[in-house]
């Protein structure tokens, strides 16, 4: 068949793509039309609330609910009770819906009602007596892992000799301690990456720079907080509409805790108001199916902006110690950095993943990464735009800035002379393919912005970073309509506007028009199972899969062709929207356009449609390097960003609006992590400011327009040469603004939130040293 | 014989054992060959692991081809934002 000899293993050309139309979901989500997870709406439907712990840390020694079922209009409440253990269920997630016996943070969730309305709901859940007995607490990594610290899951991890931990004191050899070994700790896992020798690496160093830093937890800031509503019928069959980054995920996991067929459940996915990872698992989804199962009726539940603080996923906050060697001409010579990241009450925070990434941008002969696992009276931390990579690149790209400084090395010549490149071995291990790291430098440095000269009180920050990018389980459909449209099926929620890249690559494939194919994002019965929007994996997944639909598709339709013609199908090439004799041997037959090939689909075999399923790997790296300008008040401590640069390496930019959105919404977050986000928690250990009041994330008038350089390094493994691009841009902003800050006013920012208090304090004690 | 070394976690269960030689034609294969030459490590190869191989990450495709020529590197179960 002519049509694949055609089509080159790594396209170049094209019409479609790389082109910036309007988005399709543009207008509705304007005009207020569009709708979001508390848009949907049932006949009869009742409203489900969550009653929570006020405590930190508590054991429940009972719940009475019979008050609140007394109240008329309350139509049912439940405790754990009423979703019992299933075989195979993931036990951390069915503790974090609904506490067992014991609170583990403030906001776990105890018991819900549904009521006809929410003022009796509210009602009742004032009505439930809940009898805690308060327990010690811990909220901080470094006194979690201490060997008197308050454990939260006796007897669940293995014991741990509290001698042989690394910190920044231990591994410098400043510290000596006799070993205290305890059968019970809140280490939940030690995890240790590297090659070669990174002892005898420092001894070749001219320079080593080693210094601890500490970041605080910070969330994602999604605008639409959690919603969803549930259904299930007398017969066990069961719908539920939620804003998910994952309806596949939510359908399953809903399905195991609560004992129910996958095949009972159907879940329809919402327009998504932000995820950036923390739609990533469920919080509400199986409360509201159980409210729903044990009332007969639909169950709507929507967190209030408090609750999506207090009991839904926020990043990890980080303790870390990170030492780096270089001779004088900057080249590093070794590596060696401790990691202690807590994840909340549950294992699992991002630490593995942070160590993989913390100098992954490098080329290290000696590096060493230790990373621990530590739980705490948090909430169950949840991904967050390249999970843990962030806050181990703040470290690492903060000390070598300062090597950088005191070496008198250009800052992105630095990171130059020792960037990974195609053939280098990571830190975490695999050797890199084609990578782009030293063309976001090169560009860097080419641009505009790393020529200002700036003045009194600013300064200039550089950071790079890395991702890893995701590709996973994809199914997608494309259907050719009557009059030659295409209604394209996508089982991945679009976080990112991804239904306009999905068309431009099914139009630049067909040879079409971008406006003549319109996708939808289907509900979990309409299409095979499909991994959840993350780790930057859906232009790279459902891409190559929505690719290779149409492939199919076009097969299908040279066949209509031929057989029009009546001609063999292996004479029939596709090109330009339109079918073609495959030469002057096929015969002289003028092209079928599909439109024409589309209205006498039904007289020549019936409707035409293309499908793929792919378990998708190959998807590549992708490496950015930022700059920023900043100015401080020397008066106040406060800080201005004045410029601030992404370049990243897209693979390929199938629409590159939506790339540089993805750089600039990274940029824009990080730029918050480093400046005003933090989780405050009091002394008795309860969330402190719940609310976007007293949480600050950036506003428009914070930040400058953020610049953008799309670099494109083709990724080998996939036909377009796309590579993910919606982590990545998070990773190097906490490092970049507080390399800045440094140039600006010499003072190095090492525990996060940089808050103008913080930065004045910093500023006064360097007066005070001076004087 | 196919060249297997660990990264993280692994390294941990295996002893501090950091690399096995097992067989295997692909993935699936070799996870169950390592499996079984290392015992520890079954319950982290159940639980699910990502496999670096030629420096391309596979989480899932437990068919894909493996050979003696391939540098092979077992890491954690990856997940993103």
């Amino acid at each position: 068949m002519p049509l694949d000899a055609n089509t080159p293993d790594l396209r170049t050309e094209f019409k479609s793509v790389g082109t910036r139309p309007n988005r399709p979901d543009g207008v509705d989500k304007v005009t207020g039309r569009a709708r979001f997870g508390a848009d949907f709406a049932l006949p009869g439907q009742l409203t489900g609330l969550i009653l929570r712990s006020p405590h930190a840390h508590a054991k429940i020694k009972s719940i009475d609910t019979s008050a609140a079922e007394a109240l008329p209009g309350v139509k049912a409440v439940i405790t754990y009770k009423d979703i019992p253990e299933q075989e195979g269920c993931d036990k951390d997630v069915l503790v974090n819906i609904m506490a067992r016996g014991t609170a583990l943070y403030d906001g776990h969730a105890v018991a819900a009602v549904a009521a006809v309305d929410a003022s009796v709901a509210r009602k009742a859940l004032k009505l439930i007596k809940v009898d805690y007995k308060v327990l010690k607490h811990v909220t901080d990594v470094d006194e979690a892992m201490k060997p008197d610290a308050p454990v939260l899951h006796p007897g669940r991890f293995e014991p741990v000799d509290f001698s042989t931990l690394e910190n920044a004191a231990h591994v410098s050899g400043k510290e000596e301690r006799k070993t205290a070994t305890r059968a019970h700790s809140n280490i939940a896992g030690r995890y240790v990456f590297g090659h070669g020798d990174p002892d005898k690496g420092f001894k070749q160093a001219d320079i080593i720079v080693e210094h601890e830093f500490k970041t605080e937890a910070t969330h994602q800031g999604y605008i639409e907080p959690h919603a969803c509503t549930a259904s299930v019928s007398s017969d066990g069959m069961a719908e539920l509409w939620v804003c998910t980054q994952g309806p596949f995920m939510v359908r399953d996991v809903c399905a195991s805790l609560l004992g129910m067929d996958v095949s009972r459940l159907r879940v329809t996915p919402s327009e998504i108001g932000g995820g950036f990872g923390g739609k990533t698992t469920v919080f509400i989804e199986p409360v509201a199916l159980a409210l729903s199962r044990k009332a007969g009726k639909p169950v709507k539940v929507v967190m209030s902006r408090s609750e999506v603080f207090r009991a839904t996923g926020p990043t990890s906050s980080a303790s870390m110690w990170v030492k780096i060697g270089a001779k004088k001409d900057g080249t590093f010579v070794a590596a060696d950095a401790v990691l202690k990241y807590q994840g909340g009450a549950f294992p699992g925070s991002p630490v593995e993943m942070g160590a993989m990434c913390a100098f992954a941008c490098y080329d290290l002969k000696n590096v060493r990464i230790v990373g621990y696992d530590v739980v705490t009276n948090r909430p169950k931390q949840a991904a967050y735009r390249a999970p843990g990579a962030p806050m181990s690149a703040f470290a690492v790209e903060g000390v070598i800035g300062e090597i950088a400084d005191k070496l008198g090395i250009d800052a992105i010549d630095i990171r130059l002379k020792n960037a990974a490149k195609e053939g280098t071995v990571s830190s975490y291990g695999p050797t890199f393919g084609p990578v782009g790291l030293v063309e976001t430098l090169e560009a860097a440095k080419a641009h505009k912005n790393y020529k200002v000269k700036l003045g009194k009180n600013q300064g200039r920050g550089v950071a790079s970073g890395f991702w890893f990018n995701f590709a996973g389980n994809t199914c997608v459909s494309i259907n050719l309509n009557v009059d030659g449209t295409l209604a394209l099926a996508l089982g991945t929620v679009d976080i990112g506007g991804s239904r306009a890249s999905m068309c431009l690559m099914a139009a630049e494939e067909l040879g079409i028009s971008y406006e003549d194919v319109r996708a939808i994002i289907a509900d979990t019965s309409s299409l095979g199972y499909n991994d959840i929007s993350e780790g930057s994996r859906v232009t790279f997944s459902s891409g190559l899969a929505t690719i290779k639909a149409v492939r199919d598709l076009k097969v299908k339709m040279c066949g209509r062709a031929a057989k029009i013609w009546g001609i063999p199908e292996d004479a029939v090439k596709w090109e330009n929207g339109a079918a073609h004799p495959a030469g002057s041997n096929a015969g002289n037959f003028p092209p079928l356009s599909i439109k024409e090939i589309a209205a006498q689909a039904s007289a020549t075999g019936g409707p035409l449609a293309g499908h793929y399923e792919i378990n998708a790997e190959g998807a590549g790296p992708s490496f950015a390097t930022h700059v920023c300008d900043v100015e401080v008040d020397p008066d106040t401590g406060a800080m201005k960003v004045l410029r601030y640069l992404v370049v990243q390496d897209a693979g390929k930019a199938i629409h590159p609006s939506y790339v540089e959105g993805q750089f600039q919404g990274g940029a824009v977050q990080g730029i918050g992590w480093v400046l005003n986000e933090e989780y405050f928690y009091g002394k008795d250990g309860t969330l402190q400011n719940a609310g976007f009041l007293d949480y600050r994330i950036p506003v428009c008038s914070d930040v400058p327009m953020i610049d953008t350089v799309i670099v494109e390094v083709p990724n080998p493994g996939h036909p377009y040469g796309v590579r993910g691009v919606g982590e990545t841009s998070i990773v190097p902003p906490l490092a970049c603004v507080a390399n800045a800050v440094s140039d600006a006013i010499g003072v190095r920012a090492r525990t996060l939130p940089m808050s103008p208090p913080k930065v004045l304090a910093a500023l006064e004690g360097v007066a005070a040293s001076k004087a | 014989m196919l060249k297997v070394k660990l990264g993280g976690t692994l390294v941990n269960k295996a002893g501090g054992r950091t690399e096995f030689e097992v067989e295997g034609a692909n993935i699936m294969q070799m996870l169950r060959n390592l499996g079984r030459t290392c015992p520890e490590l079954e319950p982290m190869l159940q639980k699910g692991v990502s496999v670096a191989v030629d420096g391309q990450i596979y989480r899932d495709a437990m068919l894909q081809p493996l050979g003696p020529e391939n540098e092979i590197i077992l890491l954690p179960r990856m997940a993103g934002g």
